[in-house]
């Protein structure tokens, strides 16, 4: 008689080592400098995705028909010393298996879809090598049993994310625009950090059991007082914002929009950005306590949506116009989450990315799509409302001001430009040519400087953090 | 042959070939001895790690130490048995990445000289004599500038004040009989000197003008092995008050964090390293100055993880200077399509040294953040902060360098056959440390251990030397 438990164990092995794998081979061909084909990276993809499928559906199908709803999974103590251990463990519950078939599913589609579009493209190897981190990363922070795990899967897709932006190497604004989105994840990264030690010191614990309670997800009760709850809320909520892009970090998505279709499609449209409600949907026992933190997440999502809104109606391209409408689905679902709503949350997500991915894919056949519906039912019963709308945006000051706020984005990146990173750049430039001072003086010599101004004009003010 | 004194061989070895690659005239013929050398004491520094690891002794009929000196003097305990293989390997592949164009100005001679004074100083455990390799340790970055025609003064200033307070330190704490109630005008100088030579704010700038001005290979092999934290750790951490800690704690925060602010703002490459090098000293610093176990073991594991991730990400940086000259950061070079694995292992190093998921530098900066948040919140934001600016910064120089721009070559600028075998060694040794860090974890806990029972030990006796202790309850 085969033991179910067993299996279970093995398949959810499985489902992690299926990315893992495909990361190492892919990793070690990038670092040996091995170029493979493109049929042998898509073969392993495709491999690698169907494996990790199936596992997961299998366990979904298992845990169905046993009635279990919660499979711990204990890959064992990565590191044990006296006073800390990190083990590594993975949860299959009703929160983590929808989230990780979705994960393979829509990785699935778009490397189908990405083999034809990149197709003899330079960075073919790069492009499918950043998608096996990121789909590592995606699969451990869904399932992961620990907030170090999620940490770990965590950061895995903050780079990936961050690389693929930068993907075409030839222009200075798909770098320029990675190394922003690096910066919101970091600040995001460090948020979760400081939340895991901090939780890790007042529970004792890192496993998601410990903190949330025992009972299978979205049951359990933390064991946090109100007050240590807020502050631990208030930083996962600061990681959720940066991560999906909530107010005031929103500049990153439309940024994030410079790398190539399918890199868009699948993380900032579909998965990526739904990261930081996961992370609330995870930790929502740790919610429950605090009626002033779920206030703050409802206020947050709520802002987020409204400002989404109005920046998306003012987009002239198709692919910011779709993260912004992204975006109000991600800040409806981070209101629902604040609400207490679980369960239509996830569906909600779950539904969302689908949709999301579709359009994003659809994108770059807009016109193809467009002229095949005016071939068949003809332009005049497409109609076009666009005049209309500018017409009213005409009519008062109050428009006009909206008009002018959405199209600068809500001024976020303008704000956090001038009052973040232009005084920091200012204060440490002037501090480096004190020290140049400073070393000359005392050996009496003129130091060669490098041609610090020599800034690229084609970056103009944006070029600052990157310069 | 496992009783055979390898330690001994591989500080001889090294100073004799020292010697002898200096009397070869041809740079080729002195580059292949002189690495021929540096392999053999990299290779002799293994089995004397090993040996200590299995818990064998050197037989005393094969003792040279014993002959020469009657007492042991170099020997490897628990902190530094990683460390000095660790050393000898790095100066192995910065010899073995060295470009041809370079090797005249990479001496192999001065470079094996140092490496006999470095390893001699990560196996002496005995304060005069381990003062005395500190100050011989600063001879060779002076002949070095002297040689190049640059100024020495910023470093000749900074490091004869080293000298001074540390020798003025440690004689006033010996007359004061026991280090823990030395008083406080004994101990700061002490504590100054180590300050200055861990490159703490307000005295750092001697390490960015030692990179400005020296060679690349010389800088990075100067400092990557952090000789000033191993002074701390043998000279002031076992026996100092809670205070001098507790000040060069607060020291080692505002340093870490400037640096890794000037490294996220920085126009030079050299200089950017110079910072991102410095916050991670201080980070070192800092986790082994609160002395907690957790800290102490986290600060252990950062500090090999900084000599081979920063090592590595040295390496890079320097075989990109070998093909451009001194790196401007001020514009997008796009050297990625024409050095891919050279992106890839800078992009490994670099975030290896900054604690990404994956690397030796994860784990270590868990468990320091980790250590610290529970010695201090604060100090804890400030690791988690300087982090998260090292990051910042590494990953923006990977899209300033090599990324952003067409480059256009008419020769290759691939890695060559020796610099590829000596940036993969070290990316290996990243990734491995990273994927299954519990043997180095739980040896660096061991040393974290013996640490703290030096500490305890001294803290005894100071009790015990108070006026009125014997009359103390229970």
């Amino acid at each position: 008689m085969l033991d179910l438990g067993i299996l279970k164990t093995w398949l959810g092995v499985v489902v992690i080592a299926a990315p893992t794998t495909l990361l190492a081979l892919l990793g070690a061909a990038a670092l040996l400098g091995w170029r493979l084909s493109e049929r042998v990276i898509t073969r392993c993809v495709h491999a690698a995705v169907g494996s990790g499928l199936l596992a997961a559906l299998a366990v979904l199908i298992i845990m169905l028909a046993d009635g279990s709803r919660h499979v711990d999974v204990q890959i064992g103590d990565w590191v044990k010393i006296p006073h800390y251990h990190f083990s590594v463990s993975f949860v299959f519950d009703r929160l983590s298996v929808p989230l990780a078939i979705l994960s393979f599913v829509l990785s699935g589609t778009i490397a189908a879809f990405a083999a034809r579009y990149l197709h003899r493209e330079g960075g073919f190897n790069r492009f499918f090598t950043l998608y096996a981190l990121f789909l590592l990363g995606m699969v451990a922070a869904s399932l992961a049993g620990t907030i170090e795990t999620l940490f770990a899967g965590w950061e895995l897709v903050g780079l990936s994310s961050a690389l693929l932006v930068g993907y075409y190497q030839d222009r200075p604004a798909p770098a320029r625009n990675g190394i922003w989105v690096w910066v919101i994840y970091r600040v995001s990264d460090a948020a979760l950090l400081l939340a895991a030690v901090v939780l890790h010191h007042l529970t004792g614990e890192g496993d998601f059991a410990q903190l949330c309670g025992h009972g299978p997800w979205p049951g359990g009760t933390a064991s946090l007082t109100a007050g240590q709850a807020l502050i631990v809320g208030l930083l996962l909520l600061l990681a959720a914002a940066g991560k999906s892009g909530l107010a005031p970090f929103s500049g990153w998505l439309p940024r994030a929009m410079e790398g190539p279709t399918p890199s868009s499609a699948i993380f900032y449209g579909a998965l990526s950005v739904h990261l930081g409600a996961f992370l609330l949907l995870r930790v929502s026992p740790i919610l429950e306590c605090s009626m002033w933190l779920s206030a703050a997440i409802v206020i947050l999502g709520l802002t987020t949506a409204v400002l989404a809104v109005l920046v998306g109606r003012v987009q002239t391209d198709i692919k910011s116009a779709l993260c912004y409408a992204s975006l109000v689905q991600v800040g409806i679902i981070v209101a629902e989450i604040g609400l207490g709503f679980r369960y239509l949350a996830l569906v909600h997500l779950l539904g969302h990315a689908c949709l999301r991915t579709l359009q994003f894919l659809r994108a770059p056949t807009l016109l193809h799509d467009h002229l095949q519906q005016v071939n068949a039912i003809g332009a005049d019963a497409l109609g076009s409302a666009s005049d209309g709308q500018t017409t009213r945006l005409r009519s008062s000051r109050l428009h006009l001001w909206l008009y002018r706020f959405a199209l600068e984005r809500a001024y976020f990146d303008a704000l956090l430009l001038a009052w973040v990173v232009e005084p920091c750049r200012r204060l440490f430039r002037c501090c480096d040519a004190l020290e140049r001072r400073w070393t000359d003086w005392l050996a009496g010599t003129r130091a060669a400087q490098l041609d610090i101004t020599a800034v690229d004009p084609a970056g103009k003010h944006e070029d600052r953090l990157a310069s | 042959m496992i009783e055979f004194p390898w330690l001994e061989v591989s500080l001889i070895l090294a100073a004799l070939g020292a010697v002898s690659v200096g009397c070869l005239r041809s740079p080729g013929r002195a580059y292949g001895w002189g690495l021929a050398i540096t392999a053999a004491v990299f290779a002799c520094t293994v089995p004397a790690w090993l040996q200590h690891y299995l818990g064998l002794k050197t037989s005393p009929h094969w003792s040279i130490q014993e002959a020469l000196f009657g007492t042991i003097i170099f020997q490897l305990d628990e902190l530094s048995a990683p460390l000095v293989p660790a050393v000898a390997l790095l100066h192995f592949l910065t010899a073995l990445a060295t470009a041809r164009t370079k090797m005249r100005r990479f001496s192999l001679s001065w470079s094996l000289a140092s490496e006999s004074i470095r390893l001699a100083t990560f196996s002496c455990a005995t304060p005069w004599v381990l003062i005395g390799l500190l100050i011989a340790c600063a001879i060779p970055p002076f002949v070095e500038l002297r040689n190049r025609g640059k100024s020495t003064v910023v470093y000749r200033l900074h490091m004869g004040l080293f000298v001074a307070l540390l020798i003025i330190g440690w004689a006033a704490v010996e007359a004061a009989g026991n280090p823990a109630v030395a008083p406080s005008w004994a101990v700061i100088p002490l504590m100054a000197a180590v300050l200055i030579r861990c490159g703490a704010i307000p005295a750092h700038c001697w390490l960015t003008d030692w990179f400005e001005n020296a060679s690349f290979g010389n800088a990075l092999l100067f400092v990557a092995p952090l000789t000033g934290v191993y002074a701390a750790l043998r000279l002031v951490i076992p026996s100092s008050p809670d205070w001098v800690l507790l000040g060069i704690v607060s020291f080692s925060q505002a340093t870490a964090i400037y640096a890794a602010a000037m490294a996220v703002f920085q126009v030079e490459a050299r200089r950017f390293f110079a910072y991102l090098f410095l916050s991670h000293a201080s980070l070192v610093l800092l986790g082994l100055e609160l002395h907690t176990p957790l800290s102490l073991t986290g600060a252990l594991c950062l500090w090999f993880s900084t000599i081979l991730s920063l090592g590595g990400f040295g390496l890079t940086l320097r075989a990109l200077e070998g093909r451009f000259g001194r790196l401007s950061l001020a514009r997008h070079r796009g050297l990625y399509d024409h050095s891919p694995t050279l992106a890839v292992c800078f992009l490994l190093t670099g975030l290896g040294s900054v604690g990404f998921p994956g690397t030796l530098g994860f784990i270590s900066t868990e468990l320091l953040v980790d250590g610290a948040s529970s010695a201090s919140p604060v100090v804890g934001l400030v690791m988690v902060s300087a982090a998260a600016l090292n990051g910042i910064a590494v990953l923006r120089v990977y899209f300033l360098l090599f990324a952003g721009a067409r480059h256009t070559s008419t020769v290759s600028l691939e890695m060559g056959v020796r610099e590829r075998m000596a940036l993969l060694a070290l990316a290996a040794l990243v990734l491995c440390g990273g994927l299954f860090p519990q043997p180095g974890i739980a040896t660096r806990y061991k040393a974290a251990e013996e640490l703290l029972q030096q500490r305890h030990r001294h803290e005894v006796s100071d009790l015990a030397d108070r006026p009125g202790a014997g009359n103390q309850p229970g």
